[in-house]
């Protein structure tokens, strides 16, 4: 690990003003500090956000304000999350480990940055790390990439799933900057990588993410965060499916649909969800419907099972939103 | 006073020095003045090193030294080997020159004041090579196989080739015939606890504090290659947080730490990395095996055609038991084995839990599956009708074997007589149950060892072996023994182990701790007491050292093995294929069974190893240069807490007055050996798809 210096601040104001470029925030540490003993973040200067109040959760109308310092854990457990959102309380629950989850920050998470095994590699070309170096996964091993939005010059996923329920919820990211407050889609977060894969989100420099506000609305009796993997814990995605339905009159009125573990950043699924509408919620509707998924998809050398898991997984979450959890 | 303490389920003795931290484990040893050294390990995968820039590096912060094979002293290497090293080829020298023979091979070790400082100046070392592709894959066209030199000796412990009967043309002639390939990934050991060495030199005596299964190898092993006499060294290992054979050998960075400690004139301390341990401490070879059975329509074998073959480095070649339960599990006239090695440019693989014999018996016990569904007899009933009476590839009676009670035991408690035989015939909801049987089976090996113990004038005693402890429990069994043996309370008893001036212990591997050290220290405390008899105590210790072996005699008539049977159930998502063991149940017939609570515990975490061969664990090399990919333990998958359903171990009795006095045989790698096929074989019956490569995984049953 480089040496660093580490400021704590105590109010936003302080923290936008001591932001600058080779700085970093810092909140729970589990994305950065993991990254820095391995010297790809190499950051001369961290910012500690812990201390400043931006850790609440609350009702406002009809909205869930999350703070952007609140715990993957703590949101997981808070009732008002599991009442009104129980697809994100679901998707945290199902992301990284207990310990993890309770140091782990809600902007953080959203910051994450790529699990492809060659971006930790300092001995491996990849351009998201070291621009213009190439990519060692796209003629390598690819197993875990993306199928859907890379380009030829990177193909990591986006790992987060509360990003993949967060942009099937049409939430919003509220940030602070040198140029003050703005509000935008969480889905507007993320850059594809195109060739520019080391940039990875629209931050502006010295923003700050202040909180996520997500929309109440039908979604919260019919949906469900469904994460397909090896082992039963501890594990990103291959494939997941966030999914909302709302149903009246034996059709469906509403959906939302979005998919994570196959694209390169948290994939909305527009076009199945139009297909969707209008017709009755049965399994032989949800696959033909779920076949648009694969809309552009291109596969590599190690990750063809995706074609066929991709459409499976959005069927089974399909299904599962008239379920119990 | 007589005092009836084996076979009781007493808790560890050293649990609660465990739980709070006052057992010390390699790392946890510190000296005065004591530096830190991190290894640099090679980015390609074979090649020559062509420069290393050491001056900038040599300026950093903290930097004491920066050893290349440029200023490493060239050490003597003596000729040394064990039974646990590979009997064909030579050890990796570090630092002794500029080749690089596989990916992540040491070639340079920068030592600084703290931890931090040698990490940071390691990152920093530019090294430049000369590269070319290496072979990693077994499956490329120019990895040639070889006949294992070790395996050609007329007396070869694993020959190369076996034959009995005529079986190529009894397979031909079979009228019901599977013929089968298996393929295993390369698993890596991964324990906890990280490998790490604290070495101090003091003139030209050395003391190790080193994670070690064998100290007294390690202590034989670094006089070797120092060129010193094996009483200048001393190794202390008393307690290791989870080995699984990767601590057997003694790899080169317990060299490196001794090399470093000698140059910068202070002690120092090395810990490997968890990529590292990825590198150059060993793992289970990769093998691809055929499977060939023959068998009348009434499910007589009338032949078995094993042919397998595991990776290997090029320096060494490394040996497993791949073929060798093939030769006894079934009576079978016709049945012929060959074993194969294919060099590659990595390292040395090496012995992982169960070593060829989990490998060997996943083959064949799925084959034996494919052929009962084939015949349409119950798998445990084709099993019973194969039953032999003797060894018959020894042509030995077995000194002891209880497999059909095993198997009717774990049956019995499995609740097979529910399942329905046809594939995909069994349902819970959605998901797709699948019920799987298999046997297992490990030899009841036996080696010399030695033990000393002691009665105190206070009234207690004390043992001493240079045995270790990598968490079976061996601290708490062997208390037993001696308490039993001497008629005192096992509080009153101090075993300790792990020190090389200890009376020499074999290997803390091949299962064979329980029946070789606690036979030693139950020779101990008679000729202890025996001592005692003879003459007044007068306030001073009694102390006695024996050895103990296994008679030749009878070694030599009997075949000598472990033998289990494993009950699986697993549910498959017919959906996206994701794939959860529900629940297990084994049935061992272990001997003597010193101590229930730790034999279960061993038996449970063996299955759970069992559980990540067959669905999870490979490890994922780059064929480009041979790196791994996945050499991290979020990537590297293991099961974990949620994966794992209740467990159930069970003891068959069995008396074995032939494999040592205490009448114990091993159980360490049995419980994991059967697992890996019982969870492939209740996949199949759960998906009607039959997966012949582990880990098994969702792409492999989605389109099930
Ligand atoms: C082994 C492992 C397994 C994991 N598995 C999963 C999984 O299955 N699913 C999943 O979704 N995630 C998983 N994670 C990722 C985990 O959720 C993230 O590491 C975590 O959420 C990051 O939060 P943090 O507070 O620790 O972020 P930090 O590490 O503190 O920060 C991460 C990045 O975000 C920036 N940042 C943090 N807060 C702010 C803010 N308020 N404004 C602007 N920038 C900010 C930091 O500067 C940094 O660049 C896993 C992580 C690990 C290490
Ligand atoms: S996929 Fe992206 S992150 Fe991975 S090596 Fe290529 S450029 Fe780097």
């Amino acid at each position: 690990m480089l040496p660093f210096t580490l400021e704590k601040v105590t109010s936003v104001q302080d923290a936008i003003a001591a932001a600058s470029s080779g700085r970093r925030f810092i909140a729970g540490g589990t994305t950065l500090i993991d990254l820095m003993r391995e010297e790809v973040e190499q950051p001369d200067h961290l910012i500690d956000i812990n201390m400043l109040p931006l850790s609440e959760i609350r009702i406002d109308g009809s909205d869930l304000v999350i703070g952007a310092l609140a715990r993957m854990a703590d949101v997981a457990a808070h009732p008002d999350v599991q009442r009104l959102h129980p697809l994100i309380a679901e998707s945290l629950i199902e992301g990284a480990s207990p310990q993890l989850r309770n140091m782990a920050s809600i902007g953080g998470n959203l910051l994450q940055r790529v699990r492809c095994p060659y971006f930790r590699m300092h001995d491996a070309p990849c351009n998201k790390r070291t621009p213009n170096s190439g990519c060692a996964a796209i003629d390598g091993l690819n197993a875990g990439h993306a199928i859907l939005g890379t380009s030829n010059h990177c193909i990591a996923t986006h790992p987060s799933d509360l990003a993949v329920v967060l942009v099937a919820l049409d939430a919003t990211m509220l940030v602070r900057g040198p140029r003050g407050e703005r509000s935008f889609p969480v889905e507007e977060l993320f850059r594809l990588p195109g060739d520019t894969p080391h940039l990875e989100h629209t931050l502006l420099p010295g923003e700050l993410i202040l909180a996520v506000r997500v929309p109440g609305g039908f979604y919260s009796r019919r949906a469900r965060y469904l994460k397909v993997r090896d082992r039963a814990s501890y594990e990103f995605a291959l494939v997941s499916a966030a999914a909302a339905l709302d149903v009246g009159d034996g059709v469906i009125r509403q959906v939302r649909l979005a998919v994570g573990g196959v694209g390169t950043r948290p994939w909305r699924l527009r076009t199945v969800e139009e297909a969707l509408i209008g017709k009755a919620p049965d399994r032989k509707i949800f696959e033909t419907a779920a076949r648009l998924a694969l809309e552009g998809a291109r596969p590599l050398s190690g990750n063809h099972y995706k074609l066929e898991l991709l459409p499976r997984t959005i069927v089974r979450a399909l299904e599962m939103t008239g379920e119990a959890a | 006073m007589t005092v009836n303490v084996i076979g009781k389920p007493l808790p560890r003795v050293d649990g609660r020095a465990k739980i709070t931290g006052v057992a010390r484990y390699a790392a946890d040893f510190n000296q005065p003045r004591q530096v830190h050294a991190v290894i640099v390990s090679a980015t390609v995968g074979l090649g020559r090193v062509t420069g290393i820039d050491t001056a900038q590096v040599e300026k950093m912060p903290g930097v004491v030294a920066v050893i290349t094979h440029r200023n490493a002293p060239r050490l003597p290497y003596a000729p040394h080997k064990s039974y646990i090293d590979p009997a064909t080829g030579e050890r990796l020298h570090v630092l002794q020159d500029d080749q690089v023979r596989f990916y992540g091979q040491p070639v340079a070790m920068v030592v600084a004041d703290t931890p931090d400082q040698a990490e940071r100046a390691a990152v920093a070392l530019r090294i430049s090579y000369t590269a070319e592709r290496p072979i990693v894959d077994p499956a490329d066209p120019k990895a040639r196989p070889v006949v294992p030199e070790a395996g050609k000796q007329p007396d070869a412990r694993l020959p190369a080739d076996t034959a009995r009967g005529a079986a190529d043309s009894a397979l031909a002639d079979a009228p019901m015939r599977v013929d089968e390939i298996y393929e295993i990934a390369r698993e890596n050991h991964n324990p906890m606890e990280p490998h790490a060495t604290v070495a101090a030199w003091n003139g030209d005596r050395l003391t190790l504090w080193s994670k070690s299964q064998f100290v007294i190898n390690e202590q034989a092993e670094i006089a070797a290659i120092f060129g010193l006499p094996p009483e200048n060294i001393q190794v202390i290992c008393p307690f290791i947080g989870g080995a699984f054979g990767t601590s057997l050998r003694t790899w080169p960075h317990v060299t490196l730490a001794a090399m470093a400690a000698r140059q910068v004139g202070r002690p120092v301390k090395l810990v490997l990395t968890r990529k590292q341990m990825f590198f150059t401490t060993g793992h289970r070879p990769r093998t691809l095996q055929r499977m060939a059975l023959g068998a009348t329509a009434d499910g007589k074998l009338t032949s078995i055609v094993h042919e397998g073959t595991g990776e290997t480095s090029r320096h060494e070649e490394f040996m497993e038991a791949l073929t060798s339960v093939t030769t006894f599990l079934y009576s079978c006239p016709n049945v012929r084995t060959r074993y194969r090695l294919q060099p590659l440019d990595t390292g040395t693989p090496n012995h992982m839990r169960g070593p060829g014999e989990a490998s060997g018996v996943f083959a064949l016990e799925c084959a034996i599956d494919e052929l009962s569904y084939k015949l349409g007899i119950d798998p445990i009933d084709l099993r019973r009708r194969n039953e032999p009476t003797i060894d018959e590839g020894e042509n030995k009676p077995f000194s002891s074997r209880s497999l059909m009670k095993c198997h009717d035991l774990a049956a019995e408690r499995f609740g097979w007589s529910r399942r329905t035989p046809e594939p995909r015939s069994m349902r819970d909801g959605r998901q797709l149950v699948g019920m799987g049987m298999a046997s297992a089976s490990y030899p009841a090996f036996h080696a010399p060892a030695n033990a000393r113990a002691r009665l105190l004038a206070d009234g207690t005693a004390e043992v001493e072996v240079a045995a270790s402890d990598m968490g079976p429990g061996t601290y708490t069994s062997m208390t037993q023994v001696a308490a039993e043996t001497l008629g005192l309370p096992v509080e009153r008893v101090r075993f300790s182990l792990g020190r090389s001036d200890y009376p020499p212990a074999p290997s803390h591997g091949g299962s064979w701790t329980m029946a070789s050290v606690g036979s030693a220290i139950r020779a101990a405390c008679i000729a202890v007491q025996e001592e005692a008899a003879k003459r007044p105590r007068e306030g001073r210790p009694i102390e006695a050292t024996a050895s103990s072996q296994r008679d030749p005699d009878v070694a030599a008539r009997f075949s000598m093995h472990s033998f289990g049977a494993v009950f699986v159930e697993v549910a498959v998502d017919p959906d996206v294929g994701t794939i959860r063991v529900r629940r297990a149940v084994g049935a061992y017939g272990i001997g003597r069974v010193v101590n229930p609570r730790l034999a279960r515990s061993q038996c449970t975490g063996g299955m759970i190893g069992g559980m990540g061969m067959a669905l999870m664990e490979r490890t994922v090399l780059d064929t480009r240069d041979g790196r791994p990919v996945n050499a991290h333990m979020a990537d590297y998958l293991m099961p974990v807490n949620l994966d794992i359903p209740p467990l159930e171990a069970h003891f068959v009795e069995e008396m074995d007055p032939h494999v040592n006095a205490l009448g114990v045989k091993g159980i360490g790698e049995i419980a994991l050996v059967g697992m890996a096929p019982a969870i492939a074989n209740a996949v199949f019956h759960a998906t009607g798809k039959r997966v012949r490569t582990l880990p098994i995984r969702i792409e492999d049953v989605l389109t099930a």
